[in-house]
């Protein structure tokens, strides 16, 4: 029994595949973590330790210096601060207008909805640069049809302030609302027609229907949504670097990190060593992110699972 | 008055009810779609067509006709070559990121010990992904000198290309490949969401139709081009979509763009350039989703 076992194929072959996938994620889960290593590993090595060829992962000279150059440059907890608040609200104002979409347009179809819906197409597949400078000069002068004039007096300046978040946000015009209403149009369709001509026999609307039976039905999609919208406004660089320019979010202070730093990090009158510059730069994008990861430390469990019902795949 | 009485919230079908309620429920989406979508996008067009001067009093637009795009493809001299690349980046990408991520999502859903830490490990990168932290990386000189203490290509390909010339694969194969075993992080830290999107998917697929096919005989190999293969296909239509989508997000080109609308202050300029771009990812798109539509597996 035993060595009719021992020669199967089958069972030499399910051995080698494991070692083999084995190997294979061990390496790319490798290739993913080694750069997060790799800045912790700077992070806390002494500026001494920079140029020994002892030190290769393990610094000799712990220190934590870099961590208070870089929180000093990028003004770390205001911006922390900024950035959460930031990111914070849009994302819940574009997870609540997204949601709203893409239920109309899954389940409350009127005439034209179908090419409205080729709108939200559109806005996921031309790229924001094509738009970027029209949308600009609006803000600069945010003038809704004339609106603003009779009110103000004259057009406002809206950048540099969090409102073209806040109203692109509202809208579900925001950093890709066009795949969230996809998400969420996807996932209502999936739902049971009867589920909801059984709360509208037993009396409830149109919006109270949505409210008690399908939102707490699409929790999965929400997580989703929230994450991304969450992760992808707190990295986004593209509208943050042209709108809030002189606000300290975090990723404006991290495109201005190296910049900043050849200015404030000096040692008197002679230029600053790069090499140093660098592992305070490297510092800095582990500061920025390890909000994100210790994020994800706590969610990806249900993030995952999450993803894998939300009604992505059609 | 009777068509005024019809109006009445009272009177109306359910199904009246439900299309005014849609309109309601869509229209946050119409307004902004318009202010921030509809209005610029043709404002855009009209820029790429003119001249603008910014001066005390706002912006005065003069129509030049094509004179921008004339500009951006013969003058400019980084036009065309950022254009083409980020063209070829794509198309060289894409195929590389679809197939990994297919790959590593019928991978990550067997079953092996560690299965839920593997998993997050590789979604890690849509958290990580992003435009600043990849720019501030590549600068990044301690990650420079790093890389090149471990012999110029991280993983040295050196020894597998040679083998793998020696075993008689043509050479453009050898450069594609080890090319991509070079840009494995890119690759690994563009997948994410594909992962994801492949791995929904293939948890969808009925397990019966595992057994079954087992019990005929078939081996995991055949099992993965005759059930998987057919049941995820489209979406791997949609993650080649979203993989072009994503890419064209931001790169040399997004980069050029903006430099000229907003470091020279050439918004026409700009705007042409923004167009071509954006007529060029539109052919792309439409050619890729003829060649799709024609082999993609529908269950209906």
């Amino acid at each position: 029994m035993m060595i009719s076992r021992l020669l199967s194929l089958e069972q030499w072959k399910s051995w080698l595949w494991s070692v083999v996938r084995f190997t294979l994620i061990t390496g790319l889960s490798f290739v993913i973590l080694f750069p997060i290593f790799q800045k912790i590993s700077t992070s806390i090595k002494d500026k001494s330790d920079l140029y020994s060829a002892v030190v290769v992962w393990i610094p000799q000279n712990f220190s934590i210096d870099n961590f208070k150059q870089a929180i000093r440059v990028m003004d770390y907890w205001a911006t922390l601060l900024n950035t959460f608040a930031l990111s914070a609200t849009t994302t819940i104002l574009t997870t609540l207008s997204c949601a709203l979409a893409g239920y109309g347009f899954a389940r409350l179809k009127f005439k034209g909805s179908n090419l409205l819906f080729a709108g939200v197409i559109l806005t996921i597949l031309v790229p924001p640069t094509t738009i970027l400078i029209p949308v600009y000069l609006n803000l600069k002068s945010f003038d809704l049809m004339g609106l603003m004039t009779l009110i103000a007096g004259k057009p406002v300046n809206l950048l540099n302030t969090y409102w073209p978040f806040i109203l692109t946000a509202i809208t579900a015009n925001s950093l890709k609302a066009g795949l969230y209403i996809f998400i969420f149009r996807q996932f209502f369709r999936g739902i049971p027609k009867e589920v909801e001509e059984a709360a509208y026999v037993d009396g409830a609307g149109i919006s109270r229907t949505f409210v008690r039976i399908m939102l707490p039905n699409a929790v999965p999609s929400i997580v989703t949504v929230l994450l991304f919208s969450f992760v992808w406004q707190w990295n986004d660089s593209f509208y943050t670097t042209t709108y809030l320019t002189s606000s300290k979010v975090m990723s404006t202070q991290l495109s201005s990190l190296p910049y900043n730093l050849a200015q404030q990090v000096s040692d008197g009158a002679s230029k600053a060593d790069p090499f140093y510059l660098s592992m305070i730069q490297d510092t800095g994008i582990l500061l920025a992110i390890l909000p994100l990861i210790i994020i994800y430390l706590f969610v990806q469990r249900y993030f995952v699972e999450s993803v894998e019902r939300t009604g992505i795949v059609g | 008055m009777k068509a005024l009485l019809k109006w009445k919230w009272g009177r109306r079908t359910y199904a009246q009810q439900k299309a005014a309620w849609g309109v309601i429920y869509v229209l946050p989406w119409l307004i902004g779609f318009v202010l921030f979508f509809f209005v610029p996008l043709l404002a855009s067009l009209r820029y790429s067509l003119s001249s603008i001067q910014a001066n005390a009093q706002g912006i005065s637009i003069q129509f030049t006709g094509l004179a921008n795009y004339i500009q951006a493809l013969t003058v400019n001299t980084s036009f065309n070559r950022a254009l083409i690349e980020s063209i070829t980046d794509v198309l060289v990408n894409v195929p590389l990121i679809v197939i990994f991520s297919l790959f590593l999502a019928v991978i990550l859903n067997q079953k092996f010990p560690g299965r839920a830490i593997a998993r997050s490990i590789f979604f890690l990168p849509v958290i990580l992904a992003s435009g600043v932290i990849m720019a501030l990386d590549s600068t990044s000189l301690i990650e420079a000198v790093n890389q090149s203490s471990t012999g110029g290509s991280a993983l040295g390909t050196f020894e597998i290309e040679n083998l793998m010339l020696d075993a008689g694969l043509s050479e453009w194969v050898v450069m594609y490949l080890s090319g991509a075993v070079d840009r494995i992080y890119q690759i690994v830290s563009q997948s994410g969401v594909q992962i994801l999107i492949f791995l929904a998917g293939i948890q969808t697929i009925s397990p019966q139709l595992y057994e079954a096919s087992k019990m005929e005989g078939a081996t995991g190999y055949e099992a993965f081009w005759k059930i998987t293969f057919p049941m995820v296909s489209p979406l791997i239509f949609v993650n080649v979509i979203y993989t072009i989508v994503d890419s064209f997000a931001s790169n040399a080109m997004t980069t050029l763009i903006r430099d000229t609308g907003f470091v020279k202050f050439d918004f026409g300029l700009s705007s042409a350039m923004a167009w071509v771009y954006f007529v060029a990812i539109a052919v792309i798109l439409i050619v890729v989703s003829l060649i799709f539509s024609k082999r993609v597996f529908y269950q209906d």
